[in-house]
């Protein structure tokens, strides 16, 4: 395989491995809102995502780091494209990053109900937000044949990248509802297999209908069959994960959802590749892997580095999820 | 203003908030692994209020550290974006490797950090600090390494019909002269920072202490021993870092003078190229090359700063300007001259009385002594101030100095905006940054002093669990004595329980944890 070939999987599983851990953590942030009853309840969520969802967060932060190092063309066009969205997906994520911890640093009902609705609504819109951007890659946008954007924000939000934002969001609620029933005791547990069995049926119909258009759309991706695999996958794994949790198997319900995000990622990046922000104005515009990417020495740089340290990144990053494996319930908590 | 300036403006103020809060990270990590390394050694509790006490600390300003720097991540595409096309050959790999080395790192173990009290033992516990202290110290390589790439490009060759720049050695990028300098007198400034808030802090409770006696005892909030040790560790931190900083700024100046001779002068206003050259320490009326008003000079120092030795010869701005005329065309080459005369100084000077604080602060508690006079409290309240108030100078000069320059010598900051920005655009966020930033910050000073304020917490459930994994050693009492061995989790957390299937519903399962938000 080429270096750029590489890379371009290199970043489309970083991009996938933060809606797949990220996702889970949006989710629960969701959940405080309507799911929990009382502020014990919502603690206990908060406190299953509590020592990960930071080394969730760095998913982005090295998802965008090497897409820049990578494909700088990449970076430069879709980060400024993507200008307004990304500067409210940044507000939403550093709010929520604040709520996390400064909700338990004073003890007021409203202080706490005030840092609630930033995680909620912290969690939703970024899980929205990035579907949409990421949705808007597998669709183009109107370059110039300097590679700048043309467009305007109408070309950013269009039915086709909302319905992808629709899928992250509700995929990211599935996920969260099963990392709770897996992480909890007690009602919470119960609840959440209930809900995950209300989830899945609207979750695997915006899967199907978004996998449907991206490759429909994208008949010049050279990768098309791959991309329909993975668009069953990922409807078959949210559909059995459904009868799986209705088993009381949480562990393994957890691993569908993983596995149903991981998929439509595949499908989306699958479709794309060659190009990585196909031009819908000037066709000289499109970027492709190779007109966008840094020379084969950075690559091979960045290829030395990453080799080595993605395994132990993985290694220690599961290390945590092992250490904190522990069922949480509301008698874990004490007052405030 | 047009659409540059805003931008510049976005991104100075971004960085200069980030970075506002990086360095309290960096050191107070250190101090904290530091005391944590004490408590685990002796089994001595003060120790293990002292880590409690000022780890709250580090997490509230961790937390705006980390999301301020979500921000940096970005910038690059959102406004630079020819700017990000320019360099990201080179550029980005450091911010990458930035990153997955350090990032990764930083933000895992300060998890299991902050979740791992009475979860694992504690000389695993005390390790995930040590580790996310050195992953602050990664991380800031990395970046220094590419903000030293722009203000000395290496490793690189132009590539005319790519109209970029492109990496030809890795390694003369990470070795950068300006970035091996850069580093330690970055770091020794951070240690400052969390040296100045430590000092002040615990002065701070042993005034209070002093005032009302029943406070002090051992035990009680404000209990002067462990305050004490913390008072001299803060001092000797900012001593240090003091020091430090003097030692490597100096030879930050001689390289920045061979890299950057415009800046040097421009740091003095120096118009006119001079042997020896005088430093001023300050300077009434204007910086425009006309006649100072009134001024103070240090003969030869200036010399000195810049070549190491007392009469080399200093460029003036008006020479290195027909200099660069000739090699890059006609423009304006030199930054601005009142910005970075008194960013230069301030920095100097805002850290040079820290430093003397701290001084005396070590020589006032000698031998058992508490000081109790006025100025001790004056102190308290401005020891923290100090530094952060040079550290953000510091980098405004280098920032603001760096000008016309976006790469120095290769890329005008002009030709790094994103083309087809609007103003309006990028005021919108800029206006919508600047709010929450100030709220933060806000925010950010209202949890410091309300968690500083209370004094060392309880850390009974914390002691609790050092003793029984140390087989009853430290503190005294043996409960759970014998257990001994670092892999058997206290908490009864067998492999069997972590079985999906099983509801855990036994009394030690059943216990409360330690920590939890
Ligand atoms: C507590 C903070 C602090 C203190 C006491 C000092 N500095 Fe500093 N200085 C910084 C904090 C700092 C900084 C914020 O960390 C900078 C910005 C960029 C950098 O490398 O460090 C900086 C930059 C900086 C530069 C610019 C480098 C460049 O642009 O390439 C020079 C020449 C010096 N310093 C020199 C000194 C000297 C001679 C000092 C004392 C005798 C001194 N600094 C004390
Ligand atoms: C954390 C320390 C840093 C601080 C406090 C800082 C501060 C500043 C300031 C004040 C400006 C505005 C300059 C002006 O408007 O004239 C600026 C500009 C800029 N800095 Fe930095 N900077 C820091 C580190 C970096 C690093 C590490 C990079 C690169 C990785 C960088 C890249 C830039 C860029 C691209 C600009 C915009 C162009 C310009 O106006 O010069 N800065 N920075
Ligand atoms: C302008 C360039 C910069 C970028 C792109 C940047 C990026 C970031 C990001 C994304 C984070 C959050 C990491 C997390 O989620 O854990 C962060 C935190 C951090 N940054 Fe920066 N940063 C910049 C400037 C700097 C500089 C100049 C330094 C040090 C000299 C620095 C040191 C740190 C440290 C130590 C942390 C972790 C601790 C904390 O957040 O307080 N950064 N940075």
């Amino acid at each position: 395989m080429e270096l750029v070939t590489v890379w371009f999987v290199l970043v489309a599983v970083l991009w996938v491995g933060y809606l797949a851990l990220e996702g889970f953590d949006f989710g629960v942030g969701m959940l405080t809102r309507r799911f929990a009853h009382d502020d014990r309840e919502r603690r206990v969520l908060i406190n299953t995502i509590g020592p990960v969802w930071d080394g969730n967060e760095v998913w982005m932060i090295t998802a965008v780091g090497a897409t820049f190092a990578a494909f700088p063309e990449w970076y430069a066009t879709a980060w400024s494209a993507y200008y307004l969205p990304l500067a409210a997906i940044l507000v939403a994520l550093i709010l929520r990053g604040l709520a996390f911890e400064y909700r338990a640093k004073h003890d007021s009902d409203s202080w706490r109900r005030r840092w609630d609705g930033v995680i909620f609504l912290g969690s939703a819109a970024p899980a929205f937000l990035w579907g949409v951007l990421l949705a808007g890659f597998a669709q183009g946008l109107p370059l110039d044949a300097r590679h700048d954007f043309v467009g305007g924000l109408g070309d950013v939000f269009t039915p086709y990248t909302l319905l992808g934002g629709v899928v992250t969001l509700a995929l990211s609620l599935l996920h969260g509802t099963h990392y709770v029933a897996l992480k909890t005791v007690g009602e919470l547990r119960t609840r959440a297999r209930a809900l995950s069995g209300r989830l899945a049926a609207p979750t695997a119909l915006a899967i199907a209908g978004f996998v449907v258009w991206t490759v429909t759309q994208r008949d010049t991706g050279s990768v098309t069959w791959a991309a329909w695999l993975a668009g069953a996958v990922a409807v078959a794994f949210v559909v059995g994960g459904h009868r799986i949790i209705a088993d009381g198997r949480e562990g393994w319900a957890f691993v569908t959802s993983f596995v149903a995000v991981a998929a439509v990622g595949a499908a989306l990046f699958g479709a794309l590749y060659p190009d990585v922000l196909p031009s819908t104005a000037d066709a000289a515009g499109t970027l492709t892997v190779d007109n966008a990417s840094s020379t084969d020495y950075t690559l091979t740089v960045m290829t030395w580095v990453a080799v080595p340290f993605v395994p132990v990144v993985l290694a220690y990053q599961s290390w945590v999820y092992w250490t904190f494996r522990r069922r949480i319930g509301v008698q874990h908590i004490t007052s405030p | 203003m047009d659409v540059i300036d805003l931008a510049r403006w976005q991104f100075g103020i971004t960085t200069v908030v980030h970075y506002f809060f990086v360095p309290f990270t960096i050191s107070m990590a250190f101090l904290v692994a530091i005391m944590e390394t004490a408590w685990i050694r002796t089994g001595d509790e003060r120790w293990l209020k002292l880590t409690k006490f000022f780890g709250k600390l580090l997490l509230i300003n961790l937390a705006v550290g980390v999301v301020t720097g979500l921000v940096q991540e970005f910038q690059f595409g959102l406004n630079w974006s020819d700017f990000s096309r320019f360099v990201g050959d080179i550029f980005g790999a450091p911010l990458a490797m930035e990153a997955l080395l350090a990032f990764y790192l930083e933000s895992v173990f300060v998890g299991v950090w902050i979740f791992g009290w009475g979860r694992i033992p504690p000389k695993i516990h005390l390790a995930t600090i040590w580790v996310t202290a050195c992953a602050t110290l990664l991380s800031a390589y990395f970046i220094l390494a590419a903000n030293s790439f722009m203000q000395n490009p290496v490793g690189y060759e132009i590539n005319e019909e790519a109209g970029r720049a492109e990496l030809t050695d890795i390694w003369a990028v990470l070795t950068n002269k300006v970035t091996l300098v850069t580093f330690p007198h970055t770091i020794m400034a951070a240690i400052m920072v969390g040296g100045g808030v430590v000092a002040a802090v615990a002065m701070w409770h042993l005034l209070r202490g002093n005032r009302d006696p029943s406070l002090a005892e051992p035990g009680a909030p404000s209990d002067a021993a462990p305050f004490r040790s913390a008072l001299r560790i803060g001092a000797a931190a900012v001593l240090i870092g003091g020091v430090g900083t003097a030692v490597t700024g100096d030879i930050q100046g001689k390289i920045m003078t061979e890299v950057q001779p415009m800046k040097m002068a421009a740091a003095e206003a120096l118009y006119e190229t001079e042997q020896p050259a005088p430093f001023s320490l300050f300077t009434v009326g204007t910086l425009d090359g006309s006649e100072a008003l009134y001024s103070i000079e240090v003969p030869q120092l200036l010399s000195f700063l810049s070549t190491g030795s007392f009469d080399g010869a200093v460029q003036g701005i008006n020479d290195i300007q027909q200099e660069y005329e000739e090699i890059y065309g006609p423009g304006d080459y030199a930054p601005n001259i009142p910005v970075t005369y008194w960013t230069f100084r301030f920095m100097i000077g805002a850290g040079g009385l820290a430093a003397a604080i701290a001084a005396w602060q070590l020589w006032s508690t000698r031998r058992g002594r508490v000081p109790t006079s006025r100025w001790a409290l004056r102190a308290t309240l401005i020891l923290p101030v100090l530094p952060l108030a040079a550290n953000t100078f510091g980098w405004i000069f280098t920032e603001m100095g760096r000008q016309p320059w976006l790469v120095f010598g290769l890329m005008p900051t002009a030709s790094g905006i994103t083309p087809g920005s609007t103003s309006a655009s990028v005021l919108a966020t800029l206006s919508v940054f600047t709010v929450l930033y100030a709220g933060l910050t806000a925010l950010w000073i209202w949890l410091l002093v309300k968690h500083a304020r209370p004094g060392l917490p309880d850390v009974s459930a914390e002691a609790a669990w050092g003793r029984r994994h140390s087989g009853g050693g430290g503190g005294g009492g043996g409960a759970g004595a014998g257990a001994g061995s670092d892999d058997q989790d206290v908490d009864g957390e067998s492999a069997d329980r972590e079985s999906t299937e099983r509801e855990s519903g036994d009394d030690d399962a059943d216990r409360p944890l330690i920590f939890a938000y």
